[in-house]
């Protein structure tokens, strides 16, 4: 168990290592830092200067090894376009996406586990199949269309919910919350639908076609021969054996959760990182696309280890493999 | 034996098939077909169908700004069936050029994918070695990222190396660029699963024995046998590939607005969704869904077909 968990923390280092690559090689080749530093008619010692101050002509490994010592600390200088510390921008609207995802994943596992269940234990029946066609259709439609659409009927047609921003936030220390506000929550709602509904859908489909394979092995039928109840059967037996590949993708999708925030920040004008990243990119700002880059090959890696672990508090049969193992060397 | 002769056997064989055979007796796979082939054809027969020139400056009038669509509305002009936008660009006509743009940038990304990913998966399982596990950490470094975000970073890069107006220029090359490097990965993989098979076999070993060179055996021999999950995993792309466009455009950082896809038409008119012209987004936005459901229909159908665990 130990050996195993030491294993995947050293993979988890080099593809972090593979992301600050690739960062640090945006840094160093793409745009030239002291043009953003400097008016343009600098003459060219002192911009020489300065590139010799600031370690530019030092070797690109050199290089490398500062770079990732001051990502460690969190620092990723300033940005090329508003001249403000990365890290303050990045911290200021981490916590609207990070809430944003939390909600557009709580409500991809409340609504669509339920419904997949319930396609998979009665699959003939007419609201099944209108499940499966709606949610074939949610597959196909961009998440840009989905939110688009919701603006039109609830904010624009409707008037029920606002369209647009955060409505009122609360701040606790550094962490800006929606959850306090009634019209926060409001603000919330439009927005988490449009970025669930993908993974809504998918979990569906996934907990349907696992569960109809589940209800067809002998293990059901015996429990249903030792006369358990539906419920037990249903939730007890059959749903526990699907958790598996549930939580892998479940664990996966978080981490694409947080990518398309990007889509759904930009529908609703939502102030979090996905919206600022867009922003970086457009302006090519080098130190912010660079920073973000990082900040979710990290989330990737922490969500990719957690899934990990997530295996053998659910499957009993990994632990009794890992045991033994341990225990024969 | 004529050409025509040789068509017409070729019809019979085809009539005949297994796949000809599930493919008639699925509906939705036949209206899925139609509708893929009608699009497709509303989009290259634009110049000649299309009842006006959307973005030819000289052809517009401000006047024509902002009417509904005739069925909805008596404000409605004929001449504009499904209404015009602000500037009084007929939303029809916009769709259908913009169609054209979004098929032509899905079917170009995807093909530059098809041989990245080929290539890059034949030298991965034929060479195998250091070759194979640097091409291989590189995909599986990719693959934690979702693709849309691959292609926004290429983009942004290259937004850095080359001056703004020169993007707009070539603007269709780095999108396609950007979207076929983010899904060369799964045919990559496949190829090379396929290959790992496949150089073992005695067919191969022949053809080495003979002295064919490996470029040879690979292209002509061992790539064959991967043509079947190779279709479907790029028929499947070609929904996604539409739809990461799409979404790179609505962001702004796709198409530029003088060469409107369907997502620029709706990012454009999502500026006007707030004060009620809906139609401007909304009938974009209809065609592009309906474009990506058939052609998802298509890509699941040609899955199953194509799996004989499923015959």
């Amino acid at each position: 168990m130990l050996a195993f968990i030491l294993r995947r923390l050293m993979q988890s280092v080099a593809v972090l290592l593979a992301v600050g690559l690739v960062s640090f090689s945006l840094f160093r080749y793409v745009g030239d830092p002291i043009n953003a530093m400097v008016g343009q008619d600098t003459p060219a010692v002192e911009r020489e200067a300065l590139r010799v101050k600031l370690g530019l002509n030092d070797p690109a490994p050199i290089q490398f090894v500062r770079f990732i010592a001051n990502a460690a600390h969190g620092q990723f200088g300033l940005s090329y376009r508003t001249a403000e510390p990365v890290s303050r921008m990045i911290l200021e609207r981490l916590p609207a996406t990070l809430e944003l995802s939390f909600c557009a994943a709580l409500f991809a596992l409340l609504v669509g586990i339920p419904m997949g269940v319930y396609t998979g234990l009665y699959p003939r029946h007419w609201t099944s199949r209108l499940l499966q066609a709606v949610s074939l259709i949610g597959v196909s439609l961009p998440t840009f269309l989905i939110g688009i659409l919701l603006i039109l009927f609830f904010s624009v047609i409707l008037r029920w919910l606002p369209s647009f921003g955060r409505g009122e936030t609360v701040t606790i220390g550094w962490w800006t919350t929606n959850f306090l506000r009634w019209k926060g929550l409001e603000a919330l709602i439009l927005p988490s639908i449009t970025l669930g509904l993908f993974q809504l859908t998918l979990l569906m489909r996934l907990v349907r076609s696992e569960m109809l394979e589940v209800m067809r092995t002998d293990y059901i039928k015996f429990a249903r021969a030792r006369g358990l109840t539906n419920r037990a059967i249903n939730f007890g037996h059959a749903l526990k054996n699907t958790l598996v590949p549930v939580i892998t993708v479940t664990g996966l999708q978080l981490g694409s959760l947080i990518a398309f925030a990007i889509v759904t920040e930009t529908v609703f004008a939502w102030p979090g990182v996905g919206q600022l990243f867009i922003q970086s990119v457009q302006f090519s700002d080098i130190p912010v696309m660079a920073a973000y880059l990082m900040l979710i090959g990290l989330f990737f890696v922490i969500i990719n280890l957690v899934v990990d672990l997530l295996y053998f508090v659910v499957d009993p049969r990994l632990r009794g493999q890992m045991g033994r193992r341990a225990g024969a060397h | 034996m004529s050409a025509r002769t040789a068509f017409a056997q070729w019809l019979h064989h085809a009539a005949d098939s297994d796949i000809w055979w599930s493919f008639k007796s699925s509906t939705t796979t036949v209206v899925a077909a139609a509708v893929t082939f009608l699009i497709i054809a509303m989009a290259f027969l634009a110049p000649v169908i299309a009842p006006h020139t959307p973005f030819d400056p000289g052809t517009l009038s401000l006047s024509d700004g902002l009417k509904p669509p005739v069925l909805i509305s008596s404000d409605g002009d004929w001449s504009f069936p499904l209404g015009t936008d602000d500037q009084g660009r007929d939303v029809l006509s916009s769709i259908m050029y913009g169609t054209r743009l979004s098929l032509i940038v899905g079917f170009a990304s995807v093909i530059v994918a098809m041989v990245l990913g080929i290539g890059l998966g034949l030298i991965s399982g034929y060479f195998g070695g250091t070759t194979d596990a640097v091409i291989m950490r590189i995909a599986d470094v990719q693959l934690t990222f979702p693709a849309i975000l691959v292609a926004l970073l290429i983009d942004g890069l290259v937004r850095g190396l080359i001056s703004s107006d020169r993007h707009d220029e070539i603007a269709t090359f780095v999108i396609i660029g950007a979207i076929g490097l983010s899904f060369w990965v799964q045919y990559a993989r496949t190829v090379r699963g396929s290959v790992l098979v496949e150089k073992n076999k005695e067919y191969v070993q022949a053809a080495r024995v003979i002295g064919l060179s490996p470029a040879v055996i690979m292209v002509r021999h061992v790539l064959p046998n991967v043509t079947g999950p190779v279709l479907v995993i790029a028929t499947i792309n070609l929904g996604l590939a539409i739809i990461t466009e799409a979404t790179l455009s609505f962001l702004g950082v796709g198409l530029p607005s003088t060469q409107p896809s369907l997502g620029t038409l709706i990012r454009l008119g999502n500026e006007l969704l707030q004060s009620g012209e809906w139609w401007i987004t909304v009938f974009p936005g209809i065609t592009l869904a309906l474009l990506v459901l058939a052609v998802n229909l298509l890509g699941d159908w040609l899955r199953d077909a194509l799996n004989p665990k499923l015959r």
